[in-house]
């Protein structure tokens, strides 16, 4: 941990980088990538490496790597959470990261944040039982569990208030996003 | 009224009036009840402009069919009317006029029969009161901003029952593409919400889609030979429309008139109308789905060594989509007046008092024959027992393989010892 943080969110940096892309609003225009390559079954590995910020290419410090499968329940191998289980692993995520963020900028420091999530879903839209369920979640529930020192139970719900407005995944899973997916 | 029939057929429109040409054809007792008069819907129910999307040489009964100077043209709505009153007329049934009925109930001998003419009781009940009663409209219109106008297709007369300004049309199946166009030409700029559809062009190789439909035997595919019947019946009705000029209607030709095209509407929230990001991939699978179609029909002509008889193979431009279609769509600045909502059309069997229903309180049956309530028939809903059956040409198939039915069930009942 660096000198003046006290939940390792370097928000000085961040700072400093919202500063930039208001002068420079190019720089802001990030590309995220990922790569899927089918297995067998249901099941299918993905990598993460590169992504594009700050007007040029990057790679992350390792190619990180995620599995999916389907369950047993669906006559699938489970050899990994489903799909839908990792968007709620980045719902989740995203959020945490923004709570000790926030917490940071406002001075509060974090003793331990657990969150745990669920995505209510009927199975008879992805089954063309029904055309009128939609394939994917009815609803998502997040719940938090948060200690940290001098902070009122209003000032944790502010927190947390507050990251899900900063929060990219919880846009993308709240609001529309144009999709286009081709075959080359 | 008579006190007891042996089939009482509800509703004297084409379907009901086909019931009651091979009922009497069988020599089965029986009455037609119409809330109206013969066509009623028809008559009172569909706006001004609206044209059969079937061409007059298709315009097909039993024992009866189309005798005019124009066989590729299509009927308006006062032509349409004339048509089935002309029917009526040819069949001469025992018609009972401005009868709505009330309820049917199990009887003793089959059913009850409550009309605000009286009582009847009928050893079957024929249901040929039309698929489309009432309009189908998604829950989020309650959501509606108070200053945007709600409409449905069975309230929509002409674009001048719109106040001036924008409106929204959602769903682009047969009503919407129509409303939107007439609406958009009207001065009223147009967006429309496009879900699922079936896009098809009015003319293909010289002749209009559905002879090649009804020659490939696509519109005669019955119920029990397709994969999936519950999807297949949902599917929405092709974008067609009849025009003397015989024209195509799909989303080019609207976007061609300055129609914005936007996604499913999926939600609406704090004022704004939220649009489904996956409008190209609806638009895609439409295309694929005309281009299997329009293989088909290549392949069907190659086969028959009949290429030169007809117009060359050729495909359409793919739906063109705006590079960034709006997500969101601003319900409280004005721009937008009226919400149509053409999304589907349910019949209306709230009459209807008897455990024959699924949990989405639709009627259950096995290609017309509600095989819960032995008589009870119905007619005249979409992919009822082939892919044509909601058409005016699907009656004739239809009306005959349920008499048939009803006259084998009839016989099954004659008691034991008697045979």
């Amino acid at each position: 941990m660096s000198t003046g943080q006290i939940n390792g969110v370097n928000t000085t940096h961040l700072l400093g980088a919202r500063a930039a892309v208001g002068d420079a609003p190019e720089a802001g225009k990030f590309t995220w990538k990922a790569q899927n390559e089918w297995v067998h079954g249901t099941h299918s590995k993905s990598t993460v490496k590169g992504y594009f910020g700050l007007g040029e290419d990057h790679d992350h410090t390792d190619t990180f790597k995620f599995d999916s499968d389907h369950p047993l329940v669906f006559a699938a191998e489970d050899n990994a959470a489903t799909p839908v289980e990792i968007v709620l692993v980045g719902l989740a995520s995203c959020l945490t990261a923004g709570v000790a963020a926030v917490a940071e900028n406002r001075e509060i420091k974090l003793r331990s944040v657990k969150a745990s999530v669920e995505a209510d879903m009927d199975i008879a839209g992805i089954l063309g039982a029904d055309p009128e369920v939609r394939n994917g979640f009815s609803d998502v529930r997040v719940n938090y569990q948060i200690e940290a020192d001098d902070a009122s139970e209003a000032d944790l719900e502010a927190l947390v208030a507050q990251s899900q407005k900063v929060s990219a995944v919880f846009d993308i899973m709240t609001n529309p996003t144009n999709v286009t997916v081709n075959v080359s | 009224m008579v006190v007891e029939t042996t089939a009482v057929v509800i509703g004297a429109g084409h379907a009901g009036l086909s019931v009651s040409y091979y009922l009497s054809a069988r020599g089965i007792d029986h009455i037609v009840l119409e809330r109206g008069e013969v066509a009623n819907t028809w008559r009172t129910e569909r706006w001004d402009s609206l044209r059969l999307l079937t061409p007059n040489w298709q315009a097909r009964l039993p024992g009866f069919a189309y005798d005019g100077d124009d066989p590729d043209g299509f009927m308006t709505m006062t032509e349409t009317v004339d048509f089935i009153a002309r029917y009526a007329r040819f069949v001469n049934p025992p018609l009972y006029t401005s009868t709505t009925v009330t309820s049917v109930r199990p009887d003793r001998i089959g059913y009850e029969v409550v009309t605000n003419n009286g009582v009847v009781y009928a050893r079957s009940v024929f249901l040929a009161s039309g698929g489309f009663n009432l309009a189908k409209v998604p829950p989020i219109a309650a959501a509606l901003p108070d200053q945007v106008r709600s409409i449905t297709p069975l309230e929509y007369r002409q674009p001048s029952d719109l106040e001036d300004g924008g409106v929204l049309v959602v769903g682009v199946s047969a009503t919407g593409v129509q409303l939107a166009e007439e609406i958009h030409r009207s001065g009223r700029p147009v967006t429309v919400s496009v879900g699922e559809h079936v896009r098809l062009p009015r003319v293909y190789r010289g002749r209009d889609i559905r002879y090649w439909m009804d020659v490939t035997e696509v519109s005669t595919e019955r119920f029990d030979e397709v994969d999936d019947i519950v999807r297949a019946r949902q599917v929405p009705s092709p974008q067609l429309v009849g025009t003397p000029e015989r024209r195509t209607l799909d989303l080019n030709a609207l976007t061609d008139q300055g129609v914005r095209m936007v996604g499913r509407l999926a939600g609406i929230k704090d004022g704004k109308a939220q649009c489904s990001g996956a409008l190209r991939n609806k638009v895609k699978r439409a295309d694929l789905k005309m281009d299997r179609l329009l293989n088909t029909i290549d392949e069907w002509i190659t086969e028959r060594d009949l290429d030169g008889r007809y117009d060359p193979p050729h495909r359409f431009e793919p739906t063109r989509v705006e590079s960034s279609p709006p997500l969101e769509l601003n319900l409280d600045n004005g721009h937008i007046r009226t919400v149509l909502w053409a999304t589907g059309y349910r019949p209306d069997y709230s009459w209807l008092h008897l455990p024959v229903f699924d949990h989405k309180g639709r009627l259950r049956h096995q290609g017309g024959v509600v095989t819960d309530s032995p008589g009870l028939y119905v007619i005249g809903l979409n992919f009822l027992r082939r892919r044509n059956s909601s058409f005016i040409s699907g009656a004739q198939a239809d009306a005959h393989d349920l008499v048939e039915h009803l006259n084998n069930h009839l016989a099954a009942r004659v008691p034991v010892g008697v045979r």
